[in-house]
C-alpha cells in the first residue's frame, strides 16, 4: 500500500508547526504518532498535500503535576500514560483504559493527543478523558485557549480544534482516590471495542458519592452517561443498586449498526457493561 | 574402506527437530517474490472495478498514459489473446456451465475488483498514482449476490448464459451399489423412528495468508521466467502454456519462499496472466504485488455454501440415512478447483460412521462475487461440520451423551479396512481409544458434572460441551479417482535424489512448500533412509527447472504422495550403489548389508558408506561394467488410495447469557494421523489449524453488502484471531500407521481446521440448548448468540424435537436464520 506523494515538515517548536500549518491550511495533515493517519494514507482514503510531525517537538512529550491538575502533553505516549506513577495516582481511569488500546506496539508509538484529536468514537480514550472532565489546551496563532471536555468532541472525528490550531496539552482534574476501571467489550482483542464504558467513582463508607461514567462507540461522539451518574449519587455501591442506575446507560445515545452489533444489541451492552464497570470500580 | 564402526542409528523419523528454514522464514531475510529486484524492471498496478456487475463503456487511458514514468497502460482489449484465460481444471459435471474467464475482460465486470486496466510505471509509487488517472465508465447491471436468490435465477451472473446454475452433481449409494435407498429410509424413520432436518449456512472465508500475492516475470532470456507466490509452480506452467500458446518448455515458473497459503494460492491468477501477457509485449521484467485490501477482496474466498441435511435414525439413536442437499457459491467464475471443492466434501458426510444408505446432492451456482476456490479442507470442513452437527442435534433428540451416539454409529476398529457407504476404503483407525484419550485430557465427566450444576443453578455464564469426530480423505490423489471424477491432472508427486561427489545429498520434490517445513521433514526421511547425517540433505523445490516434474502442494499430500515418492527414489538409490559397494570391497552383491548409510560385508569389518560410493562413482575410475557412472535416481509415485487420518476434539466453552460471549475454556484433541516425522512440525500444523478453525466457528466472515461491495475489506472488519484470542491446546495422538504407504503416515496439514470447527459450534450450542436453542449461525458472534436466547425466552425458537419437514413453500429452518444473521 501507497500513499499518494506529499510533502513533509518536522517543526521543533509549537510555534513552527503553527507557522507551517496556517502556510498551508487545509492541504495539511498534523501527524502525532501516525497510528490512524498512515493507514489511512496507506489506502488513500485521504492524500494531503503536506504532512507536519509533531514528534520532534520535546515540549508536547510528558506528564507534570500542575496542582489540582496533571497535565499530559499532547505527543505523550499511550505507553508513557500505562507506567506513569503520577497518572495512576490521580487518574487511574486513564491507565484503566490505555492497557486496553490497541496492542502494545500500538501504545508505543500512538499518543495521547492524537487518538483524542483524532476523536473516533470508538477510540479508548475518548471516554475516559471526557467522564474525568478534562480540559483541552489548544494553541493556535493567537494564542492558548483551553477547550472543557463537553465542548470539545463535535461530531464523529471532528472537535473543536480549529483548521489553524493544534492540541497541546489536555489538563486532568485530579481524580486521587476514585475507584476507576474501563469495561471493554471486543470479539478479538485488537479490535476496537464494540461497546466500553469508562467509570470514576467515589465510594465513602459504602456509598456512591459520585460517579462518572463515559460510554465508548454509543454514538458520533464519546458520551457522559449522565442518566448513570445522577442516578447513582448517594446510592449504596450494591449490586441492585448500581443494576437499576446502569439501566440508564443508553439514554440519549445513538449507537451504530454494524458487523459486530446492531444498536439494539448495543444499548443492551451499554447497560451490562456499565454495571460491571461502576461495580468493579466501586471495589463490589 | 572405513574400518569398523557400530552404525550410529540415531533415527530421524519420529525426531523434535526444528525447521531449518525458519531462520529465513520468519525473519523475513529470503527471497519472497516482492523482495525480487531486475535490472530495468517495471512495475504494475491495477484498476478494478469498483462494481459487482457493469458494462464496460469505456476506458480513456490519456491522462494515466501522460503521469510520470508511466511507460504504458493497457486494457484487455490492448492485450487481446495474448492475455490467455484462468482455467477450470475440474469440470464437475459433463455439461458443467462455465463462464469464459479472461485475467483481464473487454466488455463485461462480473465482481467488485475485477481488473480492467493495467499501469505499467517505472516505480510501483507512480503506477498506482497513475491507476487513478485512468478514466472507466461503467454501466451498472444488476447483480447476483445471495446465493439462494442466485440458485432461482431471478438476476443472471452472466446474462449470456441463461442461467447461474453450474453443474448438479450427485452420488447417490442405492444408484452406485454402496448402500441403500436414503428417500426410503428417510421415509421408514417418519413413521416410528427420528428424523433431524437441519440447514446450516458455511459462511465465506477469506484465506488470509500472510504475505500477499506477487509476481514478476522477466521475458528478456530464452525461456521467460515467471516468480510468483504460488502453491502451485508446476500446474501455473501448464496452464499459462495451455492458454497462451507459449510453449510449455520456453516457460519457467519459479516458486521461492512462498508465506502461506492455505489453498488461496492454489490459483491461476488473472495478475499473474496479465504480468505474463505485460512482459512480453514490453520485453522487460514486471512485477505485481497486491496490497492487502485487494488480496481480501480478489484473491479467490472460501466455503460459501447453504447445507440441507436430513438425517434417519431408528429410535435407538442407531442411524439409517443420511441425505444432503448443498448449494455452492462459486461467485463470478469457476475456478481451477471450482465445483471440485463441495464436491471432495461428498464422500466424506458419512465421515467414521456405518450409515447403510447415503445420498449426497450439490448444486453450485454464479453469482457476482469473488470466486471461490480451495481453502484449508476444501469440502471436508463444510462435509464434517454437517455431520458432526447433525450427530449431536441426534444426540439432544435422544436426550443422550453425544459421545455415546456416535460410538453407537462409528466404524470400530476391528472392521477396518472398511468400504464406506460412499465407497471409499478406510484403511485404518481406532475412534474409540482417540474418543477415550481426548475424554481424559478434557476432563469430560468433570465439566459435564460442572456443566449440570450451572444449568440448575442458572448461573449466568454457562458452560458447554462439543464433540467433533472427524475423519478426512487426504493425500490427493489415486490419479485413476481423479480420471473417473473428470478432473484436469493426476495426482502422482515426484522426487529425485542427487548424490553429490562430497557425499552431500540434494533432494528435489514436485512438492511446493509454503511454510509447511518439507525441508525439514523430508530431510529426516531421507536422513534415515538412506543413513546421511540431516544436514547433509539438501531439499530442492519450487522451480520448474530445478523440480521439473510435480503437482505441488495442497490437499494433505506432500507428505503421504512427495514423500512415498521420495521413499522410493531414496530406495533406488541405495540399490544402484549395491553393485558398486560389491565391486569395491571385491565382495558378492548378496553378501551386503546397508545399515546406517553403508555397506559393510556380512560377517568381517569390510564396509563402504555411501558417500565413498558417491565419490567413486564420481570419479568414475573404477566401476563395474554393467553400470552407468551414476548413483542419482528419480521416482514417480502415483497413490494406491487416499489416507484417512482421525480425531476426536473436544471442546468446552464458557457462553456469558447476558453479554452473548463466548470464550473457550478448554480445548482438547486427539488425533490419529498414523506414524510422525516430526511431533515439533506435527504440532504447528495442529495448532495453526485449531486456530483457523476456531476462526470460522467465532469470528471470520466475508460479509458483501447489497451493491456487492465486500464490506469486510481490511482486517479491521475480517476478524483475524491473534495469539492473545486463543488459548493453549491439549493435543495428543494415537497411531493407527497407514496401510496405503510405507512410511504409515497420514496427513496432518488440513486436521485441525477440519475438525474444530464443529466443536466449538457443538459447544456453543450446549451451552445454551436448555434454554431452547439448537443453532447459532456462524460466526456465532456475540449478538448472534445473545439473540437466540432473547428469542428463545419468549418463545422465539424451536426446540429440538418438532422440527418441520422440508418442502417447497419453506425453505430453511428459522434455527439457522433466526439467530441473528
Amino acid at each position: 500500500m501507497i500513499p499518494a506523494q506529499f510533502d513533509y515538515l518536522a517543526p521543533t517548536t509549537v510555534d513552527e508547526a503553527l507557522a507551517a500549518l496556517a502556510e498551508h491550511g487545509d492541504d495539511a495533515k498534523i501527524l502525532a504518532g501516525g497510528q490512524s493517519l498512515l493507514p489511512v494514507l496507506r489506502m488513500r482514503l485521504n492524500a494531503p498535500e503536506m504532512v507536519i510531525d509533531l514528534n520532534k517537538i520535546p515540549e508536547l512529550r510528558g506528564v507534570r503535576d500542575d496542582g489540582d491538575h496533571l497535565v499530559i502533553g499532547a505527543m505523550t505516549r499511550h505507553s508513557d500514560i500505562a507506567t506513569d506513577p503520577q497518572v495512576g495516582e490521580h487518574a487511574a481511569l486513564l491507565q484503566k483504559a490505555v492497557h486496553h488500546l490497541a496492542d502494545e506496539q500500538i501504545r508505543h508509538r500512538g499518543t495521547f493527543g492524537g487518538a483524542l484529536a483524532h476523536a473516533d468514537p470508538a477510540g479508548d480514550m475518548g471516554a475516559p478523558a471526557l467522564a474525568l472532565g478534562c480540559e483541552f489546551v489548544i494553541a493556535g496563532r493567537d494564542g492558548v485557549r483551553n477547550v472543557a471536555a463537553d465542548d470539545f468532541f463535535v461530531d464523529l472525528f471532528e472537535t473543536a480544534i480549529g483548521e489553524d490550531e493544534i492540541l497541546t496539552a489536555v489538563r486532568v482534574p485530579k481524580h486521587t482516590g476514585w475507584g476507576a476501571h474501563y469495561e471493554k467489550f471486543v470479539r478479538v482483542a485488537h479490535q476496537w471495542p464494540i461497546v466500553a464504558v469508562a467509570a470514576a467513582v467515589k465510594v465513602d463508607g459504602g456509598t456512591i458519592t459520585e460517579a462518572r461514567v463515559g460510554l465508548t462507540n454509543m454514538g458520533s461522539t464519546p458520551l457522559r452517561a449522565r442518566a448513570v451518574e445522577d442516578a447513582l449519587r448517594g446510592q449504596p455501591a450494591t449490586e441492585d443498586a448500581v443494576r437499576d442506575a446502569a439501566a440508564r446507560a443508553a439514554e440519549g445515545a445513538n449507537p451504530p449498526s454494524d458487523l459486530n452489533g446492531d444498536a439494539e444489541y448495543r444499548a443492551h451492552l451499554a447497560t451490562v457493561l456499565t454495571r460491571r464497570a461502576v461495580l468493579t470500580a466501586s471495589g463490589v | 574402506m572405513t574400518a569398523v564402526q557400530e552404525p550410529t542409528v540415531e533415527r530421524e523419523i519420529g525426531r523434535e527437530r526444528r525447521r531449518k528454514e525458519d531462520q529465513r522464514l520468519i525473519t523475513g531475510r529470503t527471497r519472497w517474490t516482492d523482495n525480487i529486484n531486475l535490472p530495468g524492471m517495471l512495475h504494475l498496478a491495477m484498476v478494478r472495478s469498483p462494481f459487482a456487475h457493469a458494462k464496460i463503456v469505456s476506458i480513456d487511458t490519456t491522462a494515466a498514459k501522460d503521469a510520470t514514468n508511466v511507460v504504458d497502460v493497457l486494457t484487455g482489449a490492448d492485450l487481446g489473446e495474448s492475455q490467455g484465460a484462468c482455467i477450470n481444471a475440474w469440470a464437475i459435471t459433463e455439461d458443467q456451465v462455465t463462464p469464459p474467464h479472461l485475467p483481464m475482460p473487454t466488455d463485461r465486470v462480473a465482481f467488485a475488483g475485477e481488473v480492467v486496466a493495467v499501469v505499467v510505471a517505472r516505480s510501483a509509487a507512480e503506477a498506482r498514482d497513475a491507476a487513478e488517472l485512468v478514466d472507466v465508465e461503467y454501466e451498472e447491471l444488476p447483480a447476483a449476490l445471495d446465493l439462494k436468490e442466485a440458485a432461482t435465477d431471478a438476476v443472471l451472473a452472466h446474462p449470456d448464459l441463461g442461467t447461474n446454475k453450474s453443474a448438479f452433481w450427485k452420488f447417490d449409494s442405492a444408484e452406485a451399489g454402496t448402500g441403500g435407498d436414503v428417500d426410503a429410509a428417510i421415509a421408514s424413520a417418519r413413521d416410528g423412528g427420528i428424523v433431524i432436518e437441519r440447514e446450516y449456512r458455511q459462511q465465506r472465508l477469506i484465506p488470509a495468508f500472510m504475505e500477499p500475492r506477487s509476481v514478476v516475470v522477466d521475458p528478456t532470456g530464452e525461456q521467460i521466467t515467471v516468480w510468483s507466490a504460488t502453491q502451485i509452480p508446476h500446474i501455473l506452467r501448464f496452464a499459462i502454456a495451455a492458454t497462451t500458446g507459449v510453449p510449455e518448455s520456453k516457460i519457467r515458473v519459479i516458486a521461492p519462499d512462498v508465506g502461506g497459503g492455505f489453498g488461496g494460492k492454489l490459483q491461476q491468477t488473472p495478475e499473474e496472466m496479465i504480468a505474463f501477457a505485460v512482459a512480453r509485449r514490453i520485453g522487460k521484467p514486471v512485477k505485481f504485488t497486491e496490497t492487502r485490501s485487494e488480496s481480501l477482496m480478489t484473491a479467490h474466498h472460501g466455503r460459501d455454501q447453504w447445507q440441507k441435511l436430513t438425517l434417519a435414525a431408528d429410535k435407538d439413536g442407531k442411524v439409517t440415512g443420511l441425505k444432503v442437499e448443498l448449494l455452492a457459491d462459486l461467485g463470478a467464475y469457476v475456478a481451477i478447483i471450482g465445483g471440485g471443492v463441495p464436491v471432495l466434501g461428498a464422500f466424506m458426510f458419512n465421515s467414521i460412521y456405518k450409515f447403510p444408505a447415503y445420498q449426497f446432492n450439490c448444486q453450485t451456482v454464479l453469482t457476482n462475487k469473488t470466486w471461490t476456490d480451495a481453502y484449508r479442507g476444501a469440502g471436508r470442513p463444510e462435509a464434517t461440520y454437517g455431520i458432526e452437527r447433525m450427530m449431536d442435534e441426534l444426540a439432544a433428540e435422544l436426550g443422550e451423551d453425544p459421545i455415546e451416539v456416535r460410538r453407537r454409529n462409528w466404524i470400530d476398529a476391528s472392521e477396518f479396512p472398511f468400504t464406506t457407504v460412499a465407497g471409499l476404503e478406510y484403511d485404518s483407525g481406532d475412534y474409540e481409544k482417540a474418543t477415550q484419550r481426548a475424554m481424559e485430557m478434557l476432563g469430560y465427566d468433570e465439566l459435564r458434572a460442572e456443566q449440570k450444576r450451572r444449568r440448575d443453578a442458572g448461573d449466568r455464564v454457562q458452560l458447554g460441551i462439543g464433540v467433533s469426530t472427524f475423519t478426512e480423505m487426504c493425500g490427493l490423489a489415486p490419479s485413476r479417482v481423479l480420471g473417473q471424477l473428470n478432473y484436469g491432472a493426476g495426482g502422482w508427486e515426484h522426487a529425485s535424489v542427487r548424490m553429490l561427489a562430497t557425499g552431500k545429498v540434494e533432494v528435489v520434490t514436485g512438492a511446493s512448500a509454503h511454510g509447511q517445513g518439507h525441508e525439514t521433514a523430508f530431510s529426516q526421511i531421507v536422513a534415515d533412509r538412506l543413513g546421511v547425517p540431516f544436514d547433509d540433505v539438501e531439499v530442492l523445490h519450487g522451480d520448474t527447472q530445478i523440480s521439473h516434474k510435480g503437482l505441488d502442494t495442497y490437499g494433505s499430500r506432500s507428505l503421504v504422495v512427495g514423500g512415498e515418492a521420495l521413499v522410493k527414489a531414496v530406495d533406488k538409490v541405495i540399490e544402484k550403489a549395491k553393485p558398486l559397494a560389491a565391486h569395491l570391497l571385491e565382495a558378492n552383491a548378496e553378501d551386503l548389508e546397508y545399515v546406517g548409510g553403508r555397506f559393510g560385508v556380512r560377517g568381517t569389518d569390510q564396509g563402504v558408506t555411501i558417500q565413498e560410493l558417491a565419490g567413486a562413482a564420481f570419479a568414475a575410475h573404477n566401476y563395474p561394467e554393467d553400470m552407468e557412472p551414476s548413483l542419482d535416481a528419480e521416482a514417480t509415485y502415483d497413490p494406491v488410495n487416499f489416507n484417512y487420518p482421525h480425531g476426536t476434539h473436544l471442546c468446552a466453552v464458557e457462553v456469558d447469557t447476558e453479554t452473548g460471549q463466548v470464550s473457550i475454556r478448554k480445548y482438547a484433541c486427539c488425533d490419529d494421523i498414523g506414524n510422525i516425522i516430526n511431533p515439533l512440525i506435527v504440532a504447528g500444523q495442529v495448532h495453526g489449524g485449531l486456530v483457523q478453525g476456531i476462526a470460522q466457528a467465532l469470528w471470520e466472515e466475508a460479509v458483501y453488502d447489497d451493491s456487492g461491495t465486500l464490506v469486510s475489506g481490511s482486517f479491521t472488519d475480517y476478524l483475524l484471531p491473534t495469539t492473545a484470542d486463543t488459548l493453549s491446546f491439549e493435543v495428543d495422538h494415537t497411531t493407527s500407521p497407514s496401510l496405503t504407504n510405507t512410511l504409515g503416515t497420514k496427513g496432518v496439514g488440513e486436521a485441525g481446521t477440519i475438525a474444530s470447527t464443529p466443536a466449538v459450534v457443538n459447544a456453543v450450542v450446549d451451552a445454551v440448548r436448555h434454554l431452547g436453542i439448537n443453532d447459532i449461525q456462524m460466526p456465532c458472534t456475540p449478538q448472534r448468540v445473545w439473540k437466540a436466547i432473547q428469542g428463545a425466552g419468549s418463545g422465539g425458537a424451536t426446540p429440538g424435537a418438532a422440527m418441520p419437514h422440508f418442502s417447497e413453500d419453506q425453505p430453511g429452518q428459522d434455527s439457522t436464520e433466526g439467530a441473528g444473521a
